[in-house]
């Protein structure tokens, strides 16, 4: 299976001149990565804008009679398209309308708090994806790991610092336990990760589901919600702006993820076991690495990386307590952020920010424009069908072929 | 799929200059006599410690039988233990097959789950009466979109294109049924219009994974979202604004078919059934006839296992894949005609609830055949109704774990801890021509 793979730059042949240079510099960043990013996003937002156009009922009224008066039918395009994105941007970065700076800037910080878990998720798939394992047990790695974080939340009464910090640890090793279980049966059996991990999905769903159904595992008692005790105070993610945002600790733990990954990936020996195998696992193992135990470990970190997502759900988005749906579709949305991301940390840092501006302004505009929130679900797919193909994209911006 | 070691099925003898030897290989698999041996210890497990009293009725009739059945009665622990015996004496004769170098055969396979299957329903129906048409005719229904998927999805594994966008197929199908069945009022449009939606989806899955070579895998999955988001959005937007007009499809009535149709027990599982179901019989048989008897079947088979050999001798192997991948897309996009025009007579969103990842494993779980997979799906269905059914007359077992079932079935299916699955050899893995 090919995965995203380090670009190599075309070296710069000694004795160019100046202008050939500056051309170069052009021509490598118009048919770069970041180029077929930018329009990848481009072309999906096109496409979303179609969406919207022509599922709203002005735009499709104005149509009928078209050919009699055209711009009815432009100004209640322009209208829907623009409303959207106008609450889009007015729900995830900067509210315009708001009384004061403090309400205006508040989107700005839910962008960060949805951000936090996509990117500690993205880096989980992204990790894998280096090592050419395909991370598709996302759910199933925060479901148990959100249970096992919450449980220590509830159940214990220790002081602030040492109970959060279990309760983290106890979610990043179950989520590490579920992810390297596929990473094992891989190493061990050839078992291909792709199936296990969307089988582990439904059954950590189901375990986790029965848990919560059952009085004396982790159903709250005298309830008949499939629903756990809230969390303690002493184990839940302190808010970083005061009790006005809801951003916590949960971002900064992600940007920690993003630094510890990243050196994990360019400094460390085990990076460069993970990349060596991701490229060319014959090579590795003739090279005399173990390929078996790097799979494994990979998915053990991977796990956990996923895991401090479903932590972070648990102990800081929503800390009522645990339910079936607290990965709240992250687990699925890390694949795009590591896509879009380009299985590096530092695009899937950016990528989870994108994604998270996504999720706070998508639920904005359907609260203010009535268009389902589902619409962003349509452009962040297309922004990774587009990013997966770049030769489509250049095809159809005429953006210049990278040269070989 | 690439990864996975293969079992050699054939090794073409190396001989010294003249002659030519060929050296006789057989592969035997352990995987059923070990599954068999799990499974009994497994079912003695259950009775010994979960040891239930009273009798369990299975109720075998429905009025239109040409003559009743009686409903059987049995005591609930000896009936289970005399089929552990039964499982047992199958699992010995599987593992005799093993030291003989024979391969176990499907109706054994077939056999062994039904008596375990039985003796499971008499210890868990205790005290209890179990409607077994009932329960079979519904495990049928929830089956039938799963062997719709799974046969799209061994089409496009046979051509070497790993198909993960069943799921996105089932439910754009689902939703182009309700939509076009509503607006033109024809159940038989509805069914038409699912097949395109399904068509739609491979062919963009073919254009992403053949022409622009994008790994499968991920195609496949970004397709499943996108659709999801699609027609989420268009369910909110359009469909539920109007629901009157575009999502209130009409619904296949029930066809029985005369005589086999009054069969006691036979009849009203398989013979009174929507169109829908008669033609998955037909597309079962089908597929399979085309898959192993005919010249494309063949030349399907060769583009998935060794698409360099098939290039070799003149088959445009992109173009044939292309070609499979939209024929499954079609057939996939029938199994979610089924969800709005016969089981919901309406579009919810995502109402196919991940059934087409069910359908891939079954598809894996039948090892790319598509009777095994049939019967894997039949199983999964099987395993899904069966909980429903039990939670009814109040079962021991938790409900989540009879969900759970299939899924770890593929698992230890995949995991290859009692034999290895193999996938066509070229699955998954693109293929470039000189032109690209």
């Amino acid at each position: 299976m090919s995965t995203p793979t380090v670009d190599k730059k075309p070296p710069v042949k000694p004795g160019e001149r100046d202008g050939d240079r500056w051309n170069r510099i052009l021509r490598d960043i118009v048919a770069g990565n970041a180029a077929v990013a930018f329009f990848s996003v481009l072309l999906a937002v096109i496409v979303g804008s179609l969406l919207i156009m022509f599922t709203d009922e002005q735009v499709r009224d104005t149509f009928g009679y078209i050919t009699a008066r055209p711009s009815d039918f432009l100004t209640a395009s322009w209208d829907a398209i623009s409303g959207a994105y106008g609450a889009l941007f007015r729900g995830s970065v900067y509210n315009n309308q708001a009384d004061d700076f403090a309400t205006a800037i508040r989107p700005l910080t839910e962008t960060l708090k949805f951000a936090g878990p996509l990117i500690a998720a993205g880096l989980g798939v992204g990790l894998a994806f280096r090592a050419s394992m395909f991370n598709i047990g996302g759910r199933g790695q925060m479901l148990l790991a959100g249970a096992a974080s919450g449980w220590v939340g509830y159940q214990f009464e220790w002081p602030w610092p040492i109970h959060l910090a279990v309760a983290i640890i106890a979610g990043m090793v179950a989520g590490a336990l579920w992810g390297g279980l596929a990473g094992f049966l891989k190493a061990r059996t050839g078992a291909h990760e792709v199936i296990v991990t969307i089988m582990l999905n439904y059954v950590g769903f189901y375990l986790v589901f029965f848990a919560l159904a059952t009085q004396s595992l982790l159903q709250a008692p005298n309830s008949a919600n499939p629903k756990s005790l809230p969390m303690k105070e002493s184990a839940t993610l302190p808010k970083l702006l005061g009790d006005r945002y809801n951003l916590h600790l949960g971002f900064l733990l992600a940007l920690v993820a993003v630094a510890v990954v990243w050196w994990i990936l360019n400094r460390s020996s085990l990076g460069f076991r993970i990349r060596a195998v991701g490229e060319n696992p014959a090579a590795a193992r003739t090279a005399g690495i173990d390929v078996g135990r790097t799979y494994t470990i990979v998915m053990l970190i991977a796990g956990a990386l996923v895991g401090l997502a479903g932590a972070n759900q648990v102990l800081g988005t929503v800390t009522s307590g645990i339910t079936t749906d607290l990965d709240a579709g992250i687990g699925f949305d890390a694949i795009t952020v590591a896509l879009l991301g380009r299985s590096r940390p530092v695009g899937i840092l950016f990528a989870g920010l994108l994604f998270g501006a996504f999720k706070a302004g998508g639920f904005a505009m359907q609260a203010s424009q009535n268009i389902p929130v589902d619409i962003v679900l349509v452009i962040q797919s297309l922004i990774v069908l587009f990013i997966a193909a770049p030769p489509l994209v250049r095809a159809i911006f005429r953006l210049p072929a990278r040269e070989a | 799929m690439s990864e996975q070691t293969s079992t050699p099925t054939t090794a073409p003898g190396v001989s010294p200059a003249h002659e030519i030897q060929l050296r006789a290989v057989t592969v035997v698999d352990r995987k059923a006599p070990t599954m068999f041996a799990i499974l009994t210890i497994g079912l003695a497990l259950i009775v010994g410690f979960g040891s239930q009293e009273g009798d369990t009725s299975f109720r075998l009739a429905v009025p239109t039988d040409f003559f009743e059945l009686p409903t059987v009665t049995v005591p609930s622990t000896a009936t289970t233990w005399l089929l552990v015996l039964v499982c047992a004496a199958l699992a010995a004769y599987s593992f005799f097959l093993l030291t003989r170098k024979q391969n176990t055969r499907l109706w054994l396979v077939v056999l062994f789950a039904l008596a375990w299957m039985t003796g499971f329903l008499a210890w868990a129906g205790a005290d209890a009466t179990l409607p077994v048409v009932g329960l079979l005719a519904g495990s049928l229904a929830v089956a039938v979109p799963l062997v719709f998927g799974a046969m799209g999805g061994v089409l496009g594994e046979r051509s070497g294109v790993v198909n993960i966008a069943i799921d996105g197929q089932l439910l754009f199908g689902a939703f182009a049924a309700a939509m076009i069945g509503s607006l033109t009022g024809s159940t038989w449009a509805g069914l038409g219009a699912a097949m395109v939606a399904g068509l739609l989806v491979a062919a963009v899955l073919g254009v992403f994974a053949i022409s622009y070579m994008v790994d499968q895998v991920i195609v496949g999955v970004v397709l499943n979202v996108l659709i999801i988001g699609i027609t989420s959005f268009m369910f909110s937007q359009v469909l539920a604004p109007n629901a009157a007009t575009l999502n209130h499809p009409p619904r296949f009535e029930r066809w029985a078919i005369p005589v086999l149709g009054d069969i006691p027990l036979v009849g009203p599982i398989f013979f009174r059934q929507t169109p829908i179901v008669y033609l998955l019989y037909i597309a079962v048989a089908l597929v399979t006839w085309a898959l192993y008897r005919t010249k494309w079947g063949l030349r399907v088979r060769a583009v998935g296992e060794h698409p360099k050999a098939a290039d070799t001798v003149g088959i445009k192997v992109n173009r044939t894949r292309f070609r499979t991948i939209l024929l499954g897309g079609a057939i996939a996009g029938m199994g979610g005609a089924f969800y709005t025009l016969v089981s919901v007579p309406q579009f919810n969103r995502e109402m196919t609830g991940g059934a087409g990842y069910i359908a891939l494993a079954a598809v894996i779980f039948g090892k790319w055949d598509p009777i095994r997979a049939t019967l894997a799906a039949l199983l999964f269905g099987f395993a899904s109704n069966l909980q429903g059914v039990l939670s009814v007359i109040g079962s021991p077992v938790p409900s989540q774990f009879m969900l759970m079932l299939p899924y770890v079935v593929t698992i230890f299916a995949v995991a290859g801890l009692v034999g290895r699955s193999r996938a066509p050899a070229a699955d998954g893995i693109p293929y470039r021509t000189d032109n690209h």
